[in-house]
């Protein structure tokens, strides 16, 4: 109905014969005739804005949103605190472009500044970039970081998320990059596949199937062999177990959903990466730092732009022009209203939750399959996943994931005890 | 102004989380490092945000003529759709997801309309991604056809950096050529560019300049004929959509920016959205599931084995979709191609009030935007574009897009969109003349701009020579 064009039809006209043009159609004189479209758009005619909220919430309601989640597998619903939603809701932030005018953009170069110290703390490492478009983005741009002419293959483990294994397995074809799985033992990654011939190799902490890798010996083993370590973090993980740089990670990333976005039927997510110093020119994207102004104020700016696409072209270190800052500031805030104890308490609370639905779980007959221990997620046995999940499902509550020979469950936070013993109960019946 | 970091007081918190309902458990190993995140109250957090929003400029605040960047108004009731919880609460791997997947498809529909395109994928998360996965479409196509030779790019020198370095991302050599004296396509350097090696041509057209190619059909031709395939870069669709379709202009594979032509807002550098769409023949490589129905109900279908595979988890910038899908709603098929027209109009109109004084390096009609230079300024008087664009940030906008396109010196790139008033481009113009005359009295003067915002020039080289990246702290 709209397109939103504040010009009356007489304004219209007016701008027309003061530019010089006898109608709309004379605008496109340049365009040549075969190339017009000849029809009308097969389009709805437009909509009023009521109209326009009635026909989404329509679609919105034939969209199932569950009482209770337990699963995960790669999407995480946590609580969300109300301050979270009020700031990035916030017209300037969400209506302004990529901050390419620092003089008039220092809320949000400063928001993203803030965003990648608390990255480096996070994951301990010492650079952070602004983000990129998601975890399994993060993972695959991770590896290029890594590669050189000489070395085009690199190691994954067989415990990462599918679709960053699919992501990486695209990326690295692009490349003519081979890329060899490591399997899985006991739900652990197996690393005696691992040989000196590959550029990296890319772990998940925890994997896939929830269980905690052991990522120091594998950070050493790895490095024995002249291989860079990449791992991919799940962000709750890592306030509660030992950090990437602990464990002498070189590159930190992961899917950043968790970190005060919804679920959103998988996006808008938040990429996130950090890196030593040595590979801090290799990050790609972008990247805020801090300077000076003329009268010698604090000013922060884009910078690092010698890796860029805009000034280096197709001698670039990645294509990265929009990423997704205000999922980056949705972050930032996020972790500022939880603050350091509020994280750790949060942690914590994922991994005993997760273990007591895993306890009582086994009791009603639901096996862990693997031995090792595990963080939010966790995998069990199941004779007849479809028709539990069914029922589950009658009930309000999204059960785990069906995987290959059971069932990925999760529990966060947000999962009450009265909320895992109905479950339970659901799968006792 | 401080920091998040710089506010922070030991033991101060939000009380966010109940107290743990099931028995404590630790793992065996833990944490040693320090986790030095801030210690706020949520008055803090609040003012501290409502600050930083007041040192940002978004297209609420004002005129935002960005080039290639169409900084459209954002409408509100998008912002209220992909809130609607049956869409933000709803998980990617689960099922019930009919409205979802109705949304996708009916999305696709609408978007191969525009575009002459015969499918689609949301995977996506921005244009340069979608022109990676674009250019993954040309190379598949290529592999399977034996013709492993074809490996080199085409991209003309107006081109954004994202498309060259796209390619080479792709793992193909990017040959650049040269744009004719007008600034579009120089047929007889394409000629010339174009052989056995050649994958493929990426281009913008609406090119970089704002002209509308009246080759394009030849130059996709030329392409076509020496076995290459033609990517469209959409950035520029804002201009002639619902008046002409790049799939009509013979382009095989397309990205649009839904955060640029389809009105969803930029979040100060993302999240954006940018699906590539492609004619039927590229389709089974094509990355993600697609969405079929049946008999009025929904469902995901595998790809198949041709498929390049997946370039993001999941399904996309999902929400994003659901604004620019929503958008779609209220503009209908009358109100797309009136977009275009206003956003035509807009900026020839900017143009000519602008023409006397600056020059333009495009003489005749221009599309969504045109380029001023200001080559002839900088020789005579030390005013640079640079100078000109942190001026107009004294004048409550937000200056044009500098130095793009690469082709044109001293390039200020103005792009009006269609939401702006005939009031708000008379403004711009005399804040544009005014300081036009400024500089011409006082060209020292214009190297010290802008006066009135929060901070004056940063110190880029420094912040290059010395990367501070996050903050110290003190211990
Ligand atoms: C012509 C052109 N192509 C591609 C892009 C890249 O789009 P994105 O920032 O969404 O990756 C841009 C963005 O500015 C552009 O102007």
């Amino acid at each position: 109905m709209g397109g939103y064009i504040p010009s009356t039809v007489l304004q219209q006209e007016e701008m027309l014969k003061e530019a010089g043009f006898s109608s709309m159609k004379d605008l496109y004189r340049d365009v040549p005739e075969a190339l017009k479209l000849q029809k009308e758009l097969n389009l709805p005619k437009g909509m009023s804005e009521l109209e326009t909220a009635r026909t989404m919430r329509r679609l919105a309601g034939k969209n199932k949103v569950y009482d209770s989640v337990f699963r995960g597998a790669g999407a995480y619903r946590h609580y969300i605190p109300a301050i979270v939603k009020s700031v990035v809701n916030k017209e300037e932030f969400v209506t302004a472009y990529t901050p390419y005018q620092a003089e008039i953009s220092q809320g949000v170069l400063q928001s993203i500044f803030e965003y990648q110290t608390m990255i480096c703390e996070l994951t301990g490492m010492d650079v952070a970039n602004a983000s990129v478009y998601d975890g399994a983005v993060a993972a695959a741009e991770a590896i290029s970081m890594c590669r050189t002419p000489k070395k085009k293959k690199v190691f994954v483990s067989a415990g990462i998320h599918p679709d960053t294994l699919k992501v990486i397995r695209t990326y690295s074809w692009a490349a003519s990059e081979e890329v060899v799985v490591l399997p899985l033992k006991d739900g652990l990654t197996d690393l005696s596949g691992l040989d000196s011939e590959a550029s990296c190799v890319y772990v998940q902490q925890p994997n896939y199937y929830g269980v905690i890798e052991d990522l120091k010996d594998i950070a050493e083993k790895a490095h024995a062999l002249g291989l860079q370590v990449i791992a991919g973090m799940e962000p709750f993980a890592m306030c509660l177990l030992e950090t990437p740089a602990e464990c002498g990670v070189d590159i930190a990333v992961g899917e950043g959903q968790p970190l005060g976005m919804p679920l959103s039927f998988g996006g808008p997510y938040l990429g996130f990466m950090a890196a030593t110093t040595k590979m801090m020119r290799k990050l790609p994207g972008r990247i805020v730092g801090e300077t000076e102004d003329t009268e010698g104020r604090r000013a922060f700016v884009l910078t690092l732009q010698a890796r860029e696409q805009h000034i280096r072209r197709e001698k670039a270190s990645s294509n990265i022009c929009s990423n997704e800052a205000l999922c980056a500031m949705t972050a930032a805030v996020y972790l500022a209203a939880m603050g350091p104890e509020g994280m750790k308490n949060a942690a914590s609370q994922c991994y005993a939750k997760a273990h007591y639905l895993a306890a009582e779980l086994e009791k009603s007959g639901l096996k862990r399959c693997f031995e090792a221990d595990f963080f939010n997620e966790f995998v069990t046995e199941c004779a007849d996943p479809e028709g539990l999940l069914a029922r589950l499902d009658e009930k309000g509550i999204l059960g785990g994931l069906p995987v290959e020979n059971g069932i990925l469950w999760c529990a966060t936070e947000l999962n009450s005890k009265e909320e895992i013993d109905a479950l339970v109960k659901e799968v006792s019946a | 102004m401080k920091t998040l970091f710089e506010r922070s007081v030991k033991g101060r918190s939000c009380a966010i989380l109940p107290e743990l309902d099931v028995p404590a458990c630790l793992p065996e190993r833990t944490r040693k490092q320090a986790l030095r995140l801030p210690e706020l109250s949520e008055t803090d957090i609040s003012r501290h945000y409502t600050e930083l929003a007041g040192q940002t400029f978004g297209v609420n605040d004002g005129f935002y003529p960005l080039g290639s960047c169409t900084m459209k108004y954002n409408p509100k009731i998008n912002e209220q759709t992909a809130a609607l919880e049956g869409f933000a609460d709803v998980h990617p791997l689960q099922d019930n997801v009919q409205g979802c997947l109705e949304v996708l498809a009916t999305a696709e529909k609408y978007l191969c309309e525009i575009t002459g395109m015969d499918a689609m994928t949301f995977q996506p998360a921005a244009g340069a991604h979608g022109e990676l996965t674009g250019l993954m479409l040309i190379k598949r196509y290529h592999e399977l056809h034996g013709n492993t030779a074809r490996n080199k790019i085409i991209v003309p020198d107006s081109a954004h950096g994202t498309n060259p370095a796209s390619s080479a991302m792709c793992g193909f050599t990017v040959v650049n050529i040269p744009s004719a004296e007008d600034g579009c396509v120089d047929l007889a350097k394409l000629r010339e560019a174009c052989g056995e090696d050649t994958a493929g041509l990426m281009l913008t057209n609406p090119n970089t300049l704002g002209i509308f190619d009246k080759h394009i059909r030849e130059i996709t031709d030329i392409v076509h004929e020496a076995g290459g395939l033609c990517y469209y870069d959409g950035a520029n669709l804002n201009a002639v959509m619902g008046i002409a379709r790049p799939g009509d202009m013979g382009f095989d594979c397309i990205h649009l920016n839904l955060h640029k032509s389809f009105s969803t807002p930029h979040g100060g550098g993302g999240p954006g959205s940018g699906p590539v769409g492609c004619k039927s023949f590229l389709a089974p490589y094509l990355p993600g599931k697609k969405v079929v129905c049946e008999d009025g109900r929904y469902a995901w279908q595998d790809r198949g084995p041709e498929s390049i595979g997946a370039v993001r988890s999941f399904h996309g910038n999902f929400l994003v979709v659901i604004k620019a899908f929503t958008y779609l709603l209220s503009l209908g098929r009358e109100g797309v191609p009136a977009v275009a027209q206003n956003a035509v109009l807009n900026a020839n109109y900017l143009k000519h009030l602008l023409e006397g004084t600056y020059e333009v390096t495009n003489k005749g009609v221009c599309m969504h935007e045109f380029v001023l230079t200001l080559e002839r300024e900088k020789k005579e008087i030390g005013v640079s574009a640079m100078d000109i664009a942190k001026a107009l940030q004294d004048y409550d906008m937000h200056p044009p897009t500098m130095y793009f396109p690469l082709n044109v010196h001293e390039a200020l790139m103005v792009e009006p969109t269609e939401t702006e008033s005939k009031e708000t481009l008379d403004a711009a113009a005399a804040a544009f003349l005014e300081i036009y005359a400024k500089a011409k009295a006082d060209p020292e003067a214009m190297h010290h701009t802008p006066y009135n915002s929060p901070i004056t020039r940063p110190d880029e080289v420094k912040a290059a020579r010395h990367p501070v990246l996050r903050y110290q702290f003190d211990d």
